[in-house]
């Protein structure tokens, strides 16, 4: 997804300033774009991401949107940083311009590191005898414990899915691991705060894991089987937890049940 | 595999198709090209059960009439294709999803004819039929699919055989919400609630009336904005005025809904376009008729550098030749419904079909 051809979109204002380094177009995303860039001083490398306005919506119902959402965004964000949820942290914030910010994280979407890990596996998905699998569902209990910890404080993603989480590589580990088990190796940071919510209600938190366990097996279907490790360290996470999996079970069949009607 | 050689030394194969899980009865035919794989529309005719103003369509009420139109229906199509019985390999029903009573009485039809006819059956899962209609007249090869009905709202990607949801509505479709904000407003349900609110909302625009707009992820949620909109009807009725200081209006209202519903629906399948990395889209299900959907869609796919693929209501609009080309594309892989199978199932997703007929 990362844009082939650089600045062909008009920048947002802020990016026409002189900065110490050209702003670089990372992602044409479905929201807006993601620029990297930098703040303040030239070795602080940040993401700006930036809500152009949509043509295809009414002005006032997409003034409203645009600005709310990088908004709330900015203050989830600042919300789940104090609490010690791994995000970017949030340098700077425009919400009627549409753009805030925030942190470069570096490494890749979790998206890639399972389809690096995948590779070229037959469709049903089953691994080779051989295959130590250990990795790929190590990688499943961090994002587990990733939602556990955002839901405990209160913060519902809206938009949870493995292209919405970054692999941070470790840097104080040194691997000896393969190059396949390296593709999933690292820590889970959250990103793209667009629509999250605050809210502590078992529903909400179970709409949250159902769009993620949905997101995941339409994205990964070849891994589908190992989604159930995701839930298995996210009951332990907090207290509320495994009432949460409980609810699970009832948006699903809610779901199910929506989605069949002719 | 008799009916293998058989079928395989004809010009073209030929698959009728029996359609009835909503308020249409659809029967229509198609001739497929085993060369080419080129799809011919022979015939496709319709015919739909219209209730009250201010009432929806009850299934019983529903069933009767295809029951009643089934033969009449069967006739014509037979007759505007100008092709034998002889010449038919298959009939083509849909197995589901939707509405119990008004399947299994087309079903019932469809399995009469197979017995008169000595043919074989093939059910057909009903969302897989409008996508791949949409397909095969639209020519899109590979879109992300926006399925939008009375009964459903889907945002669709194919991968490894199958048609994956990668969002939907999370509580009542699309078409519902209007066709219920219809009854509110008391419009006509003829034609289609959905297409008297379009004709009402080009005249508005004066105003948007504030409603929710509830989108989480790839999916949406409709009710709360059907409970405030019909909230809304009833403050208009008492004479509320909008923003302007001027009385709000029912093609106001129209108008605002459909601004906000639909700006949801492209929103999300924007996203899911962004999530698998593809730039055309194919709209299919009733509410895909609507112009300013299909425009919306349009503006957002060309800054996405692709295009928006819709069809016109012959084939947008439930139909009977959806069915006949979906389970015609079937058959010719192999696949058949015997007899003792041919039953109907309210509840048939359209992940669980395998695609066969794609790589
Ligand atoms: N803080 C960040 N640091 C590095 N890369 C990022 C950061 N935020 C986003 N990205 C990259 O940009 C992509 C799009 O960003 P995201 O916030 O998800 O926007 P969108 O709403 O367009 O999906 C992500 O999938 C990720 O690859
Ligand atoms: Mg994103």
């Amino acid at each position: 997804m990362a844009a082939t051809e650089e600045q062909q979109f008009p920048l947002p204002k802020i990016l026409t300033y002189p900065a110490s380094a050209p702003p670089s177009l990372i992602a044409q995303g479905a929201e807006g774009r993601l620029y990297k860039t930098t703040h303040l001083e030239s070795g602080l490398p940040c993401a700006l991401k930036y809500r152009p306005s949509k043509p295809y919506r009414h002005p006032i119902l997409d003034a409203r949107l645009t600005k709310a959402r990088i908004a709330a965004e900015a203050k989830v964000l600042d919300r789940c940083y104090r609490e010690g949820v791994r995000v970017p942290a949030v340098y700077a914030l425009d919400a009627a311009a549409g753009w805030v910010m925030i942190e470069w994280v570096d490494g890749k979407p979790v998206r890639q590191g399972i389809n690096d890990w995948l590779g070229e596996r037959p469709e049903d998905g089953t691994p080779a005898a051989s295959e130590d699998e250990t990795p790929l569902v190590d990688l499943m209990k961090r994002i587990g414990e990733a939602v556990g910890n955002l839901h405990r404080t209160g913060v519902i993603h809206g938009d949870l899915t493995t292209s919405n989480m970054m692999l941070k590589p470790w840097a104080s580990r040194p691997s000896n691991a393969g190059d396949k088990a390296k593709a999933v190796e690292g820590d889970i940071v959250l990103i793209d705060f667009g629509l999250a919510t605050q809210s502590s209600s078992d529903e909400d938190r179970a709409v949250d894991l159902y769009v993620l366990e949905r997101a995941f097996a339409s994205t990964h279907p070849r891994a589908e089987r190992l989604f159930c490790h995701v839930l298995d360290s996210y009951k332990p996470s907090y207290k509320k937890a495994p009432s949460v999996i409980i609810k699970l079970e009832d948006v699903r069949m809610r779901g199910r049940k929506k989605s069949m009607l002719g | 595999m008799t009916t293998t050689t058989a079928t395989s030394k004809k010009k073209r194969h030929i698959a009728l198709g029996c359609e009835g899980s909503a308020n249409k009865l659809g029967i229509g035919i198609i001739a497929h090209d085993p060369l080419t794989g080129a799809a011919t529309v022979l015939s496709n005719i319709r015919h739909t059960f219209v209730s009250p103003p201010g009432t929806g369509f009850l299934p019983k009420d529903t069933a009767r009439h295809h029951r009643a139109y089934f033969v009449r229906v069967a006739k014509q199509a037979l007759a505007a294709a100008g092709v034998s019985v002889s010449e038919i390999d298959c009939i083509c029903y849909t197995k589901g999803p939707g509405m119990g009573a008004p399947l299994t009485s087309v079903a019932a039809g469809a399995r009469t004819l197979a017995l008169l006819w000595e043919k074989e059956l093939v059910g057909v899962n009903h969302c897989v039929g409008h996508i791949e209609m949409g397909r095969a007249i639209t020519g899109a090869e590979n879109p992300v699919v926006l399925y939008v009905s009375g009964g459903n709202t889907q945002v669709i990607a194919y991968a490894e055989q199958r048609y994956r949801i990668f969002g939907e509505a999370l509580d009542i479709a699309v078409g519902n919400c209007l066709d219920r904000f219809a009854r509110a407003l008391e419009i006509s349900n003829d034609p289609a609630p959905g297409y008297n609110i379009e004709q009402l909302a080009k005249q508005g625009g004066r105003v948007l009336v504030d409603l929710p707009y509830a989108v989480k992820g790839m999916d949406c949620s409709f009710s709360g904005i059907l409970t405030q909109a019909e909230e809304v009807v009833a403050q208009m009725k008492k004479g509320k005025k909008g923003p302007d200081g001027e009385a709000i209006t029912p093609a106001d209202m129209c108008f605002s809904l459909q601004e906000t519903v639909f700006a949801m629906l492209v929103e999300i399948t924007e996203r899911a376009m962004a999530h698998v990395g593809s730039n055309q889209v194919l709209i299919v299900g009733g509410v895909g008729c609507n112009e300013r959907l299909q425009e919306m869609m349009g503006a957002m796919a060309v800054e996405r550098g692709g295009s928006v693929y819709a069809t016109d209501e012959r084939f947008c609009i439930d139909n009977g030749i959806m069915i006949a080309h979906a389970g015609l594309l079937a058959y010719e892989t192999g696949f058949r419904t015997p007899l003792v199978e041919s039953t109907c199932t309210q509840r048939f997703r359209t992940d669980e079909v395998f695609v066969k007929w794609r790589k």
